[in-house]
C-alpha cells in the first residue's frame, strides 16, 4: 500500500491532501509560480473583475432562484415579491440586474484591451477564440435572463428576438414556434428560458471560463508591449520581467475591486434603473401579448447589433449582417497580419482603424436604442459597414502598416 | 490614475445618458418619499379617492403604515376599507368584470405606475382633465387622451376648459416652476380646492405613488450610504497594500 510522496515537500493536513491530489501543484501553476508581466496597466483589470462579477451573478442568481415562480401567470409577481417582501431580496435583485448590465461593461472594455495589445495573436489564438465563446454564451445567458421577469420589454424582446429564426428559409416558421414551444412568447418559452437561464447556460459559461483561464495559463499572459517575457528567464526559469500572480496581482486587483465596487455600488443603491438602461421603464409593466409597447428597444448592450439588424432592409440579410457581426471577431487570430502584437509599435493606419472601429461601436449602440429615422438608418449603415471593414482589411492594413521596432524588454 | 478615472467617467456617463421624454411636456413634480408628511397624505387622499377602482396589489396596508409612520389604530380607522388583516394587499373592492362593463376596461393596478410611466406623468395626468362633452365621462385628458377615468377630484379641483396658450393667464397650471408649464387651462367651474392646495393634493398622490412603486428604496439609499462609506475606506487601504508589495517590483 505505497504511495507516491509528493514532490512539494508539504506535511501535515495538506501534505496528506498533496499525496492524493495536485493541490499545491494547482495553487503554485495558476497563483504563486504564475509569472505574469510586470507591466500591466489599467487595461488589465478586466479580466479579474470580470470573474468578480460572474460569481456575484452566480451568487445572487441563487437566491433569486429561491424565489422566482417560472411561469407566465406568477413569473412578474414574484419579481415584486423579492423587490419588497424577500428580506435584502431588492438588494439581491439589483446586484444581478445591475451586475448583468456591469459583466457586459467589463466584457467589453477586456476585449477591447486584447484589440489595443494583440492578445488574440499566436500562440493565444484559443484564449481568444474560448472568449469570443464565453461572449457568446453571455449574450444568449443575458436575453434568457432579461425575459424572466415578464415585463412589457421582456415579452416583447423575447418575441422579436426568437421572431429572428422565422427569417432562416423553408424551416425559419417551424422553428420559431419549436424554440418557442407555443404559437407566440408564452408560459412554456419563459420556463425553457428559465432552464437555460440557471441550469444549460451558466454551466457551460463557467466551462468556457476555465478553458479560458487554462489556454491563458500554459502560454501564459499577454502585455501592453506586445512581446514575449519567456525569452528572458533567470537561472530558476523565471521570466525576468516576471512578476508571481500571488501576492503582486492579487493585492493590484484586489484594489481594482475596491475602485470598481465604488462605481457599482453606486448604480446599485442608488441609480439601479441607471435612467432606464439596466431596467427598462416598460418592464415594470406586467408582459401583455395583446399590447405592443410603442418602441422595442433591447438592453444597451445589445444595441449595437440590433442597429445593424436594422440596418439592413432584408430580414434574413440583417440576421445574418448582426450574427457575421460576432462570428467575425472568431476570425480575428487569423486576420491581423502585423509583424508586431501591440498598439504601441503599430502603424497609423492600424491606430486610425481601431479608433475608428471602438467610435464607430458606440455609435452603433446609440443608434440601437434611438428610434429608427431615415438619418439614423443612413448611420447605422456606414456604420455597419465600417465595423465589417475594420476586421475584412485587417490582412492589408496590418500587413502594409509601418510598425516600429519591439523593445527585448517590457516598458513600464 | 486620472487616465483611469476618466475612462470610467465616460463608460458611465455614456450607459447613464437619460432617455428623452416621449409625448408631451410633462409637468415636473419633485418626488420626496422621505418628506412622511406628504406621503401620509398622500396615502389618505390615494385612500378616499383612488382606491375604490386602483388598486395596490403588490403593496401591503402594514407595510405602507410602517414604512411612513402610521400607527395601526390610525391605518385601521382611516386607511382600511377593503381588508381588515393589515398583511394584506391594498386591493380595490370593485368587481373586475362590472369595472369592465361600466368603463370599458379595469382601472389599472397602480403599484408599478410611478417606475413606468414616472412621478410626472402621474403629476400631469392628475392636474389635465378638462371638459369635453363628447366623452361619456364628460371629461377627457391632456396627457392620456381617451382616457376612460371620470374627473374623481372635480368636486375638489373643479372643472376647466382649454384655452390657447399664448397669455400669462395659468389658472390650474401652477406647479412647472421655470419648467415648460404644460396645456394652458380656464377654471369654468370651481371646486373645494384653490388651484395651490389641489397641486399640494395631487403632488401628495404623486409622492405617495413614487413611494408605493418602491417601498425599499430609502433602506437601499441608507444602506448604500454605509457601502459606500465602507468601499471609500477600503480603496485607499487596498492601495497602501499594493504599493507594499510592489516595492520589490522594479
Amino acid at each position: 500500500m505505497g504511495i507516491q510522496v509528493n514532490p512539494h515537500g508539504t506535511t501535515g493536513v495538506v501534505g496528506w491532501i498533496d499525496d492524493r491530489f495536485p493541490l499545491t501543484k494547482i495553487w503554485k501553476d495558476h497563483i504563486s509560480e504564475y509569472y505574469a508581466p510586470k507591466n500591466f496597466n489599467f487595461w488589465y483589470y478586466f479580466g479579474s473583475l470580470a470573474t468578480l462579477v460572474l460569481v456575484n451573478q452566480l451568487l445572487t442568481g441563487i437566491f433569486l432562484a429561491m424565489h422566482y415562480k417560472p411561469s407566465a401567470a406568477e413569473a412578474f409577481a414574484s419579481v415584486e415579491y423579492i423587490m419588497r417582501d424577500v428580506p435584502f431580496g431588492d438588494l439581491i435583485r439589483y446586484l444581478h440586474s445591475t451586475g448583468a448590465s456591469a459583466f457586459f461593461i467589463v466584457v467589453y472594455l477586456h476585449m477591447f484591451r486584447a484589440l489595443l495589445y494583440g492578445s488574440y495573436r499566436k500562440p493565444r489564438e484559443l484564449i481568444w477564440i474560448f472568449g469570443c465563446l464565453i461572449y457568446l454564451v453571455l449574450c444568449a445567458e443575458a436575453f434568457a435572463g432579461y425575459v424572466l421577469p415578464w415585463g412589457q420589454m421582456s415579452y416583447w424582446g423575447a418575441q422579436v428576438i426568437i421572431s429572428l429564426f422565422g427569417a432562416i428559409p423553408v424551416i425559419g416558421q417551424d422553428l420559431v414556434i419549436w424554440v418557442q414551444g407555443d404559437y407566440v412568447p408564452s408560459d412554456a418559452t419563459l420556463n425553457r428560458l428559465f432552464s437555460l437561464h440557471v441550469v444549460a447556460l451558466p454551466f457551460v459559461l463557467v466551462g468556457l471560463v476555465v478553458a479560458h483561464l487554462m489556454a491563458l495559463h500554459e502560454v501564459g499572459s499577454n502585455n501592453p508591449d506586445g512581446i514575449d517575457i519567456k525569452k528572458n528567464k533567470d537561472e530558476n526559469g523565471v521570466p525576468l520581467d516576471g512578476i508571481a500572480f500571488h501576492p503582486y496581482y492579487t493585492v493590484k486587483d484586489i484594489f481594482g475591486v475596491a475602485v470598481f465596487l465604488a462605481f457599482f455600488f453606486a448604480i446599485v443603491f442608488f441609480a439601479p434603473e441607471m435612467g432606464g438602461y439596466f431596467l427598462e421603464k416598460p418592464n415594470f409593466v406586467e408582459a401583455n401579448p395583446s399590447v405592443t409597447p410603442e418602441h422595442i428597444a433591447p438592453v444597451w448592450y445589445f444595441t449595437p447589433y440590433y442597429a445593424m439588424l436594422r440596418a439592413v432592409p432584408d430580414k434574413l440579410g440583417g440576421v445574418i449582417v448582426m450574427f457575421s457581426a460576432i462570428g467575425i471577431l472568431f476570425a480575428l487570430p487569423w486576420l491581423d497580419r502585423s509583424n508586431v502584437r501591440s498598439i504601441r509599435y503599430k502603424g497609423m493606419l492600424t491606430k486610425i482603424a481601431l479608433a475608428v472601429f471602438a467610435v464607430t461601436f458606440v455609435v452603433l449602440g446609440w443608434l440601437g436604442v434611438e428610434a429608427p429615422s431615415e438619418t439614423k438608418t443612413t448611420m447605422a449603415r456606414i456604420g455597419t459597414v465600417l465595423y465589417f471593414l475594420f476586421f475584412l482589411l485587417m490582412p492589408i492594413y496590418s500587413k502594409i502598416d509601418s510598425t516600429k521596432p519591439e523593445p527585448s524588454r517590457v516598458t513600464s | 490614475m486620472s487616465k483611469h478615472g476618466l475612462i470610467l467617467t465616460l463608460v458611465l456617463g455614456f450607459t447613464g445618458a437619460a432617455h428623452a421624454a416621449g409625448g408631451g411636456a410633462l409637468l415636473h413634480y419633485e418626488t420626496d418619499i422621505s418628506n412622511k408628511a406628504s406621503v401620509q397624505r398622500g396615502a389618505a387622499n390615494f385612500m378616499n379617492y383612488c382606491s375604490g377602482c386602483h388598486s395596490l396589489k403588490y403593496l401591503r396596508y402594514g407595510r405602507m403604515a410602517e414604512d411612513n409612520g402610521i400607527t395601526e389604530g390610525l391605518l385601521k380607522e382611516n386607511l382600511m376599507f377593503t381588508a381588515d388583516k393589515p398583511g394584506q394587499p391594498i386591493v380595490s373592492a370593485m368587481p373586475a368584470e362590472a369595472a369592465k362593463n361600466w368603463f370599458g376596461q379595469v382601472p389599472p393596478d397602480l403599484s408599478l405606475t410611478a417606475r413606468a410611466r414616472g412621478a410626472d406623468w402621474i403629476y400631469s395626468f392628475l392636474k389635465t382633465f378638462y371638459l369635453d362633452p363628447s366623452k361619456p365621462t364628460g371629461v377627457n385628458n391632456k396627457q392620456l387622451a381617451g382616457a376612460s377615468m371620470p374627473h374623481v377630484l372635480g368636486q375638489l379641483e373643479g372643472y376647466k376648459v382649454p384655452v390657447e396658450s399664448h397669455g400669462e393667464d395659468d389658472h390650474g397650471g401652477h406647479g412647472g416652476h421655470g419648467a415648460p408649464s404644460g396645456p394652458k387651462f380656464e377654471i369654468v367651474q370651481a371646486g373645494l380646492l384653490s388651484p395651490a392646495e389641489y397641486d399640494r393634493f395631487v403632488g401628495d398622490i404623486t409622492n405617495f405613488l413614487s413611494y408605493a412603486a418602491e417601498p425599499g428604496k430609502e433602506t437601499m439609499h441608507s444602506r448604500g450610504k454605509w457601502a459606500l462609506l465602507y468601499i471609500f475606506l477600503l480603496i485607499p487601504l487596498t492601495y497602501l497594500i499594493k504599493r507594499e508589495f510592489w516595492k520589490d517590483v522594479h
